[in-house]
């Protein structure tokens, strides 16, 4: 029983990463139209605002201490940040120590000012082209992100940790009445849940219960009236794209301390992302949420030792790397439209 | 379809050869190959030889491709006498004087193999085909090295292998063509289990999680023997597939399994994840079995021992070299590549760099770039100088046979490339074997192919 409520709770962090991306791409699909290959990568720039942050934070002012040397005998550089020559050690060291979760108040004007020179500078010349097109030139627009920040941070992952308050592990199981240690559940790893669905919920609310949402949702449903009505749609489309980025953005921000972040981190995303949406329903939002959580629950299933071995003596080795394909296809083929999907929407 | 590469000049050449070694088995002598520059493949006839240096330029370990590319070109430099000279004065066979080899001087091309099979033989057939390159080196990945090594033997150059780790590469895919100086997952395990055995006793059980593809799967087949054989028992052994970034799913079940160590037989990116992951949830503040729960990543590399931080505090793990050796030969090429570049090298480097000058060496003791004199000439070729203390270049199966560096992350590093500390410099004999080992059954040497 422990071990399925972890996975559940693995899942279900899974599912947030998914959820969130997934959220972005739908809702540029839903409002533009464009199939955006290049949503994984800005998942990625949102990470390296994090880690563009640590680094800033780390900027060092240099002096020479001769009664130590380097590795080739020199006298030694010592570096100590500027923050902390400003701060003091106690102040400095916190601001360092707290990069990540000061990393979301940059990435989010960040991320509106990449999705609205994305969407302005590129991407609206081809919402006439057919969507191959589209795919093409976002897929291409990734790489060239991808290669950039390779280019300037290297291809290796880059340490980018929690503040040292969030570290270590919640005993989860103490709480629902199980024995100590029985669940136990990394404390970062909650929050990013908790995040998660605290950004989920606020993107619902801004459309549900704001005037520009309630335009927003109108133009998804019928653009050409909404526009005949005066109202300029193509300007407010903008603006979600910079949401959607952002939202990406932010998610990419929360995942920096889960695993390191590399340049190709938004590839390794953006595959399971389109499952996700496509599973979930094209353009449909409350589906791309329902669709991330659930490939993300049984994705970590499916790594379970017991079923692994299930699948393995009927034949079906490997599991954990094809179920989410497996659940696309069988929900494809009951439900063409995705889980949540409707009639008429993105069909014309 | 295939294509033999016999000539009848070839043919009685390596006879010849044979028969020398036949008649003197314990001393190379290279006479028989001096000043042949032809009948073999690539051989050089202006006053250039080019050497191809197959490295990943892009793919996510660029970042040590980097590092063997620097390393290399450090050894062109000093094989061409420019810069300090590095190990050439160190290295014990003093064949080579910084005047190139055999009297031309190194040129070199460079491939990407972006860590994939088959660019990887696409960039070296490239470079042997259109570049004219007499042997082919580098590589970052065991699955890489085996598949540029079977390249390299059909088309009759040598291939001096890079970072590659599985048993299988000098195991049941050896090559005549095709020769190791960096160690192998037995040699890791044979190192550590004893050092483990010391650190957290011989009453300990293990999960294992590992990597899904011909390294990992000798890496764990290797380190589970030698924890039994200290008396420890395997839990479970789950691969992972190659693509995971997120472990959390296969860390999870390690929480109530029984474990009291986990073994992460992962190494690049897999590994800082895997890593990452595992003290994310508590596994090192655990108690399980009245026992501390400990990691073990039984192969280090300094590049990535940066990318997990502070994770790796206090685990063992194991690596072919380190630059905080103090040896005449680490020294030097330290103090080369320190000055050049502004950083100590890794691992990696250190590896393509010795085997780039025992290519060079081996080429000018044998008189001749033959891949069949080359062959000779590294077979039971015993040297130092070059960073790893005594060594020995087995010709039964082409494997290096030296010291191995038992590594500990370290709590208090001074820099980012101090991450790893020496903990014990396992000595040669310990992790030796027999040709026909078990883990290194099947496949076969074969003989030297010049490829014309």
């Amino acid at each position: 029983m422990d071990a399925i409520l972890l996975q559940v709770l693995n899942g279900l962090d899974k599912g947030s990463a998914y959820a969130l991306i997934a959220l972005g791409l739908t809702l540029i699909f839903g409002t533009l139209g464009v199939v955006n290959f290049a949503h994984g990568a800005l998942f990625m720039i949102g990470a390296f605002c994090a880690v563009t942050l640590q680094k800033i934070l780390n900027l060092s002012s240099i002096t020479i201490d001769p009664t130590q040397t380097d590795f080739l005998g020199n006298p030694l550089k010592v570096k100590t940040p500027y923050v902390i020559n400003w701060f003091g050690e106690v102040a400095g060291s916190a601001i360092i120590n707290w990069s990540v979760p000061l990393a979301i108040l940059v990435a989010i004007p960040v991320m509106l000012a990449v999705g609205y020179v994305m969407e302005r500078g590129l991407i609206k010349h081809f919402y006439k082209r057919p969507h191959a097109d589209q795919i093409l030139v976002t897929f291409g627009l990734a790489i060239v992100l991808q290669e950039i920040i390779k280019a300037n941070y290297g291809a290796n992952p880059i340490p980018t940790p929690a503040p040292d308050a969030f570290h270590g592990s919640y005993d989860f199981g103490v709480m629902i009445g199980f024995e100590a240690n029985a669940i136990i559940y990394p404390v970062w790893r909650l929050i990013y849940f908790c995040f998660s669905a605290l950004v989920i919920g606020a993107v619902f609310a801004f459309l549900r219960f704001t005037t520009f949402g309630m335009v927003v949702r109108a133009g998804m449903a019928d653009r050409e009236t909404v526009g005949l009505l005066g109202i300029n749609i193509d300007k407010r489309f903008t603006i979600m794209f910079g949401i959607a980025a952002a939202v990406a953005g932010l998610a990419g921000v929360m995942y920096t301390p889960i695993n390191s972040p590399n340049y190709h981190m938004g590839m390794d995303f953006l595959v399971l992302s389109f499952v996700v949406v496509v599973v979930g329903g094209m353009g449909s939002l409350p589906g791309a949420v329902l669709a991330g959580f659930l490939l993300g629950v049984l994705e970590s299933f499916a790594s379970m030792n017991a079923v692994k071995g299930f699948f393995e003596a009927i034949y079906l080795p490997s599991i954990d790397q094809i179920v989410i394909y497996l659940v696309a296809i069988i929900v494809l083929l009951t439900r063409p439209r995705g889980l949540l999907g409707r009639k008429g929407v993105m069909e014309e | 379809m295939s294509k033999s590469n016999f000539t009848r000049r070839g043919l009685l050449k390596t006879g010849a050869v044979a028969g020398a070694g036949l008649a003197v088995p314990t001393v190379f002598d290279g006479s028989v190959w001096a000043g042949s520059h032809s009948g073999y493949r690539n051989a050089p006839q202006g006053d250039t030889v080019t050497f191809g240096f197959n490295v990943p330029q892009s793919g996510p370990y660029a970042d040590e491709g980097a590092d063997e590319l620097r390393a290399y070109k450090l050894a062109v430099e000093h094989l061409n006498g420019e810069g300090d000279g590095g190990c050439l004065s160190t290295f014990s066979s003093q064949a080579l004087n910084g005047a190139g080899v055999l009297g031309k001087k190194v040129a070199y091309v460079t491939g990407d193999t972006q860590t994939k099979s088959d660019a990887a033989r696409a960039s070296a057939k490239s470079m042997i085909e259109k570049d004219g390159a007499i042997m082919i080196t580098g590589g970052s990945s065991s699955g890489v090295a085996i598949a540029v090594q079977g390249l390299c033997q059909e088309a009759g150059v040598v291939f001096m292998a890079g970072l590659t780790h599985s048993n299988d590469t000098t195991g049941k895919d050896k090559k005549a063509n095709g020769f190791r100086h960096f160690f192998n997952g037995y040699m890791s395990g044979a190192a550590l289990a004893p050092v483990l055995k010391g650190a957290y006793g011989s009453d300990r059980r293990a999960y294992h999680l590992t990597a899904d593809y011909t390294w990992g799967w000798t890496q764990q087949e290797s380190i589970q023997a030698a924890t039994e054989a200290v008396g420890w028992q395997t839990v479970n052994n789950v691969l992972t597939p190659l693509a995971t970034t997120d472990f959390s799913s296969y860390i999870a079940p390690v929480l109530n399994s029984g474990a009291d160590v986990l073994v992460l037989n992962h190494y690049g990116g897999n590994m800082v994840n895997s890593l990452t992951n595992a003290v994310q949830f508590g596994l090192r503040d655990k108690m399980v079995n009245g026992k501390q729960f400990e990691i073990v990543v039984p192969l280090y590399s300094e590049l990535m021992a940066k990318g997990a931080g502070a994770n790796i505090e206090g685990v063992y793990g194991s690596t072919n070299w380190s630059w905080t050796l103090q040896d005449a030969g680490t020294k030097a090429f330290v103090k080369s590549f320190g000055t050049k570049y502004g950083f100590p090298p890794s691992n990696a480097a250190q590896t393509v760099y010795a085997q780039t000058l025992l290519y060079a060496d081996a080429a000018e003791r044998a008189g001749t770039f033959n891949p069949c004199g080359i062959a000779e000439a590294l077979e039971d070729f015993n040297f130092d100088g070059l960073g790893n203390g005594p060594t020995f270049y087995r010709g039964s199966d082409h494997q290096c046979f030296k010291d191995v560096l038992v590594m500990q992350g370290k709590t208090d590093p001074a820099n980012e490339y101090d991450a790893l500390e020496i903990v014990e410099v396992t000595p040669r004999a310990q992790v030796e074997y027999a040709v026909d080992h078990p883990m290194f059954a099947g496949g076969d040497l074969g003989s030297c192919n010049p490829g014309a």
